[in-house]
């Protein structure tokens, strides 16, 4: 489903470089949960936007759903970017000028073909998380959980293959963590691949795979 | 309703920020109200209205000019004098009627003591058949009127309030300028602004202290040919131009060239415009057009380059909004268009706060006097200009901002900032 070769990602300034990522091979298959671990800036984040296409490769190449990346064109990765990926952030990203049913639609905005069926489809993506009862909320009227609830049903609306979450329970308690947890965890078992960074181990160790990555290469 | 979602959320982002919002708006509204305010007043002077509502085809003999082939320096100009205008404009080829009227002349007249101003002015009798005058009292004085050198006039609504108290005034006798007159016809008050019908009281030219008017070729009128059609314009201004060089020069052994012209409105207000020395057979109407074109971007630009810096201040905050759009799906060119519909609403919202503060202007200028007899008003073409300019002051405040904030890198914006 994702397939990562050889990828390389160097920050440059005038003076200084960085190398966020050396020769990263991963792959990851359809339905897998892969987990991804690592301390504070060894990469993790940059790995996961390279696989969101949010960032190119210095060097290297990116497979999403068996189609090469070839060109980073806005429009060309835009595309990919609604169809194929959805996005899971440790600080929700909520849009807090939009109630939480505009938030969850916000996806189908930027799909070519429009849906008659689009108050349905949030409602179905919210009854999914268990939060169909805060369609009108405003996102400040939501308790951490809850806006992450609701960033996963934005995440699945538009039906994408492949789910990245960074840190997702990051900003939360352990048992909201281990709702959203839990939501992921159904999610994988209705079918959808998950690569998901994390600094939880007992998370971690409920996924199917755990990469490791430190100082941008991958230890295991 | 992908706008449907993008005016939500504009909305929205103006309500947060109302101070931003209330400052904004100001100065769109304040733009607005001074451009409005302009269009408003060239529309009510420029536009075919009573008395003149068949100005577009009106050609008017405003400017004659004397000059000598061997003294390029020599010059006498004025504007035509009677015999002129009544000799060599008459009858023109393409002419449906001709008129000869005086510039208004102040002068006072006096009631019970009272000390009356007023704005005086003789015409042919041509004069009423060319202007379509509103009368509330009576008609107009014929050309028979002229030729007969009657003492009649045709006063306006307000020296009817002021020299008769607001009574029937038909009939009753007026002096004016030391001379009496049997008041023939009382009209709707015109504006100052119509420079050419424009008076309170209007008498025959023939009334005059003396005969002298009759003998001069520089003096004091004003010609206006009403065209037969718009089409037959060109026609006059040609056979016009053609009569010059049998007009005789008043001073030979000074003078031998002669020179006048028949504009249609915007070529008057153009050489106006212009300079009292523009003596040019263009009058310069594209470029008056292309000159207050650029003064209203250059009035425009200082608002917009205030909004524009206003609008790239908010990149920071909304960086992290931007970042997840893209996550989404969003291309540059849909968050450049978001960015832009919201700046839009903003100035269209400031655009019609600028309309209700034009509209309070120009009913100040109405009632305040400012402007004698103004009946100023914000019409269609009023409406129409202040929403291509609220439009115009969008895009223009807008694009900047929107391309700026559509070109942030999605991985950079999520983690609120922009670059």
């Amino acid at each position: 489903m994702i397939k990562l070769d050889n990828v390389h990602k160097v920050y440059r300034t005038d003076k200084v470089e960085t190398v966020a990522l050396a020769k990263i091979n991963l792959e990851v298959g359809e339905g897998e949960f892969v987990s991804v671990m690592g301390p504070s800036g060894c990469g993790k984040s940059t790995m996961l936007n390279i696989m969101g296409l949010l960032d190119a490769p210095s060097d290297g190449a990116v497979k999403i759903g068996g189609e090469p990346i070839q060109s980073y064109r806005d429009k060309h990765v835009a595309r990919i970017r609604n169809e194929t990926i959805g996005f899971i952030f440790q600080n929700f990203h909520l849009i807090p000028d939009l109630r939480v049913r505009d938030n969850v639609a916000l996806p189908l905005l930027y799909r070519k073909t429009r849906t008659n069926g689009e108050r349905r489809a949030v409602e179905a993506a919210l009854d999914r998380v268990g939060l169909s009862s805060r369609m009108d909320h405003f996102p400040t009227q939501l308790s951490g959980g809850q806006q992450q609830r609701v960033a996963i049903a934005r995440a699945i609306i538009g039906a994408p293959k492949v789910l990245l979450a960074d840190e997702p329970t990051g900003n939360l308690d352990s048992q909201m963590g281990e709702e959203i947890m839990g939501i992921l965890e159904k999610l994988n078992g209705d079918g959808a691949t998950i690569v998901m960074v994390t600094h939880d181990q007992r998370l971690a160790d409920r996924t199917h795979r755990v990469v490791r990555i430190f100082d941008g290469q991958q230890v295991n | 309703m992908k706008l449907a979602s993008y005016l939500k959320i504009a909305f929205r982002v103006l309500m947060r920020r109302k101070f931003f919002t209330l400052i904004s708006l100001f100065g769109i509204a304040f733009t607005m109200v001074v451009l409005i305010t302009g269009v408003a007043l060239f529309e009510n002077s420029y536009s075919p209205h009573r008395p003149e509502s068949r100005s577009d085809r009106f050609l008017t003999i405003w400017r004659a000019r004397m000059t000598s082939s061997e003294h390029p320096g020599r010059e006498w100009s004025s504007n035509p004098g009677y015999k002129f205008l009544d000799r060599f404009a008459r009858d023109l080829p393409g002419a449906e009627n001709f008129t000869i009227h005086s510039e208004p002349e102040q002068i006072a007249v006096f009631k019970d003591g009272r000390k009356i101003p007023m704005m005086f002015k003789r015409t042919d009798g041509a004069f009423w058949e060319v202007m379509d005058f509103d009368f509330l009292e009576g008609g107009p004085y014929s050309q028979a009127d002229e030729a007969n050198r009657n003492f009649v006039a045709v006063i306006n609504e307000a020296t009817r309030d002021l020299y008769f108290g607001g009574q029937p005034a038909l009939g009753e006798t007026i002096e004016i300028d030391g001379q009496r007159f049997r008041v023939a016809g009382v009209v709707r008050n015109v504006a100052e602004y119509r420079v050419f019908p424009y008076a309170d009281a209007w008498a025959p030219i023939s009334t005059q202290k003396t005969d002298l008017y009759r003998d001069r070729l520089m003096g004091s009128y004003y010609g206006t040919v009403l065209a037969e059609s718009r089409a037959a314009i060109p026609g006059i201004k040609q056979a016009f131009k053609a009569r010059f060089k049998d007009v005789p020069s008043p001073r030979p052994d000074r003078y031998d060239i002669f020179l006048s012209f028949t504009d249609t409105y915007l070529e008057a207000w153009a050489r106006e415009f212009s300079s009292w020395n523009n003596w040019e057979e263009d009058a310069g109407v594209t470029r008056m057009i292309l000159i207050a074109a650029g003064l209203v971007l250059l009035f425009m630009l200082l608002p917009a380059v205030n909004l524009i810096n206003l609008n790239v201040s908010r990149i920071m905050e909304r960086a992290s909004e931007i970042g997840v759009r893209k996550a989404f799906g969003a291309t540059s060119r849909a968050l450049t268009w978001q960015f832009l519909t919201e700046n839009l609403a903003l100035t269209l919202l400031g655009g019609l706060a600028g309309l209700v503060g034009a509209w309070l202007v120009l009913t100040w200028i109405n009632v305040s006097g400012f402007i004698p007899y103004a009946r100023l008003h914000v019409n269609f073409t009023v409406f129409a200009a202040a929403l291509a300019l609220s439009t115009l002051f969008g895009v223009l405040s807008g694009v900047y901002p929107a391309w700026r904030m559509s070109k942030t890198h999605p991985a950079t914006a999520l983690k609120g900032g922009a670059r």
